[in-house]
C-alpha cells in the first residue's frame, strides 16, 4: 500500500466543515488522507444564537451534532489540539499524541473572552450581564428576557473585531420590536455603547443605521472603550472614567482566535493568524492554510465570508498539491442579512475594495433584494438560510444565488467609494 | 492637504492634521505637535512614541491598544494617562504616522 500523503484540518466549524466537504470532493483520495480535529461535538447554527432570547428559534434549531456533516471519506477526530508544530509539520493533541500533516488547514475561528475584561465574569455574570455569542450565553439571556419587567437595557461592544459585526445593532433592534410586541418598551429604555465613532464599522452603511437606531429610539453612546464592569452598582466604566448604568447588559465581550494559536506562537496579539488576504496562505509557512474567523484578512468574521473563502482556498490547495502558483484571489466578499425588527430586514454586501452601498441585489430565485435598505424579503430571506446553512452551505454545495467574487451589478456606488485595490 | 509651518520646519499634513509625509517627521516636530494638544512630552511619553515608532516600520500600521500591550508593554490605563481622550489616535498625530484605523 502506498503511503497516503495527509491534509489536516483543524476545527469543525462552518469553514473546516465547508473545506473538509470540498476537499473529499476534489482531492484524490487514493493520495490524500483527510483529518478533521474538533474537540467539541456539537455543530452550531450560529447565526440563531440572535434569535434564542425572543424566542424565535428555540435550542433544538441551532445544534446538530458536527460528525454529521463530515463527508464519508474525510477522518473525524474528536479531540483537543495542544499545539502546532510548524517548524515539523505535526500538530499534537492534548492525549500527547501527534498528527502529521502535509497540508494544515486552520480553521479554528474566534471566540468572546469576558475574562479579558476586568469585572466581566463577576458576580452581575449570567444575571444582569449576559452575552448571546455562544449556546450558554443565549439560553440564559432568553431566560432573562422572559423575566424582563422594564429598565434599563445596555447592549455594548467591547472590543473591535467581533464576530457578526452586525448583530449586537440586530439584537438592539429585534429587543425594540420584542418590547413592543410584550407592551414592555415604554418601560425599558435601550442604550447601544460601542468603541466605535459610529453604528458600525463601514461609513455609508453606518449612517443608514444610525438613522434607524434613532428612529426606534435607541441611544447610542460612541467612543466607549470598556476598562471594568461594576458588579457592585451595576454600571460599565470607560478608561477615560465615562459610566454607563444598567439593568440588563447585553455585551459582546473581546474576541480573540484559539488560545492553541497564541501556544503554537502562530498568531497575532489576539491569536489570529496573519494571512495573505488574497491567497489564504499563512504568512509565514508555506504549507498552512487558514480559513474563516481564524485569519487575520480584513473583513468581516462571518460564515458568508468562510463560504467564499472556501471556494478560493480550495482552488489554491489543488494548485498547492500540484506544485503550481497560487492562482485564485480572495476579495474580501461579505454577505449579511440584518434583521431590523418588526419582520423586516436589511442585506449588505460588500468586498475589501467596495463598503456596503444601496441597490439592488441580484437573486435568481426570487428576484432582487434591497441592498442597504429596509424589505420584508430580506427579512425572509434570513429566515430562509437556516436551511440553505445545514443543507447546502456546510456541505458545500452551489448555492444559488452568490458567487465569491462581489458582483457590482444593481449597486448605486457613490463616487470615489469603489477603492482600486493595492497590489499586495 | 495643506502645509505647516512647525519647530522650525514646513510639513505636510491632512485635514485632521496627521503628517502626511514621515520623512518631515523629527522629535522636534513631535514636541511641537504634542504641545498644540497640550502635552509636554517625557520619558514616559516617547517610550510610547518609540514603540509607534519601530512597530510602524516593522507592520506598516498604527499598533492597537492590545499590541501596546501586549509586544510593547504599556498598561491601557498609562496611555490614558500620558494622552488623555483617545491614547492612540493622538500618539500616532505626535509620532508622524497616520489616524490609526483603530477606535482610540
Amino acid at each position: 500500500m502506498k503511503n497516503l500523503k495527509n491534509i489536516l484540518i483543524l476545527g469543525a466549524g462552518t469553514a473546516g466543515t465547508i473545506m473538509a466537504n470540498h476537499l473529499r470532493k476534489k482531492v484524490d483520495l487514493s493520495s490524500w488522507r483527510i483529518q478533521i480535529v474538533d474537540e467539541h461535538p456539537g455543530h452550531f447554527y450560529q447565526p440563531g444564537f440572535l434569535f434564542m432570547p425572543f424566542g424565535i428559534y428555540t435550542e433544538k434549531d441551532v445544534v446538530k451534532p458536527k460528525r454529521r456533516f463530515i463527508p464519508r471519506g474525510v477522518e473525524y477526530v474528536e479531540a483537543a489540539v495542544e499545539r502546532i508544530d510548524a517548524e515539523k509539520n505535526r500538530v499534537r493533541l492534548a492525549d500527547g499524541s501527534e498528527l502529521r500533516y502535509d497540508v494544515l488547514i486552520i480553521a479554528t475561528g474566534t471566540r468572546p473572552v469576558p475574562s479579558q475584561t476586568e469585572g466581566m465574569e463577576g458576580g452581575d455574570w449570567r444575571k444582569r450581564v449576559h452575552d448571546f455569542y455562544t449556546f450558554e450565553g443565549a439560553r440564559a439571556l432568553a431566560a432573562k428576557m422572559r423575566d424582563w419587567k422594564g429598565g434599563r437595557l445596555v447592549v455594548h461592544i467591547s472590543e473591535m473585531p467581533i464576530k457578526c459585526p452586525v448583530a449586537p445593532l440586530e439584537f438592539s433592534f429585534l429587543a425594540d420590536s420584542w418590547l413592543r410586541d410584550q407592551g414592555l418598551r415604554d418601560k425599558t429604555e435601550i442604550v447601544y455603547v460601542t468603541p466605535l465613532s459610529g453604528a458600525f464599522t463601514k461609513p455609508i452603511a453606518s449612517g443608514i443605521l444610525s438613522h434607524l437606531l434613532e428612529e426606534k429610539g435607541i441611544r447610542v453612546l460612541n467612543d466607549f472603550n470598556i476598562a471594568r464592569v461594576d458588579n457592585e452598582q451595576h454600571k460599565i466604566v470607560s478608561w477615560d472614567e465615562k459610566e454607563v448604568d444598567y439593568d440588563l447588559l447585553v455585551t459582546v465581550p473581546v474576541n480573540m482566535g484559539a488560545a492553541m494559536i497564541e501556544r503554537s506562537g502562530l498568531g497575532d496579539e489576539l491569536n489570529y493568524v496573519p494571512t495573505d488576504k488574497h491567497t489564504l496562505r499563512s504568512r509565514q509557512h508555506k504549507n498552512i492554510f487558514v480559513i474563516g474567523d481564524a485569519t487575520d484578512v480584513p473583513t468581516s468574521k462571518a460564515g458568508s465570508v468562510a463560504h467564499f473563502e472556501a471556494e478560493v482556498l480550495i482552488q489554491n490547495i489543488l494548485d498547492f498539491i500540484r506544485g503550481d502558483p497560487l492562482c485564485s484571489r480572495f476579495d474580501g466578499h461579505a454577505n449579511c442579512f440584518i434583521e431590523s425588527g418588526r419582520g423586516k430586514g436589511f442585506l449588505l454586501d460588500f468586498n475589501y475594495s467596495l463598503e456596503p452601498v444601496p441597490g439592488r441585489f441580484p437573486f435568481a430565485a426570487f428576484g432582487p433584494l434591497a441592498l442597504l435598505g429596509e424589505s420584508r424579503l430580506n427579512h425572509w430571506s434570513k429566515m430562509a438560510f437556516k436551511w440553505a446553512y445545514w443543507n447546502l452551505l456546510l456541505k458545500a454545495r452551489p448555492i444559488p444565488f452568490v458567487d465569491h467574487k462581489m458582483s457590482l451589478a444593481g449597486k448605486e456606488i457613490p463616487s470615489g467609494a469603489l477603492k482600486a485595490e493595492a497590489a499586495t | 492637504m495643506s502645509q505647516k509651518q512647525i519647530a522650525g520646519t514646513t510639513v505636510d499634513v491632512n485635514v485632521e492634521g496627521y503628517l502626511t509625509n514621515h520623512a518631515q517627521w523629527n522629535r522636534d516636530v513631535a514636541a511641537a505637535l504634542a504641545k498644540e494638544l497640550g502635552i509636554e512630552l517625557t520619558e514616559a511619553h516617547w517610550k510610547v512614541l518609540d514603540f509607534i515608532d519601530r512597530d510602524f516600520k516593522e507592520k506598516g500600521v498604527v499598533p492597537g491598544m492590545r499590541r501596546m500591550n501586549k509586544v510593547g508593554g504599556i498598561l491601557t490605563k498609562d496611555l490614558y494617562a500620558l494622552f488623555p481622550d483617545g491614547p492612540i489616535k493622538k500618539a500616532a498625530l505626535i509620532a508622524g504616522y497616520p489616524k490609526p484605523a483603530s477606535c482610540v
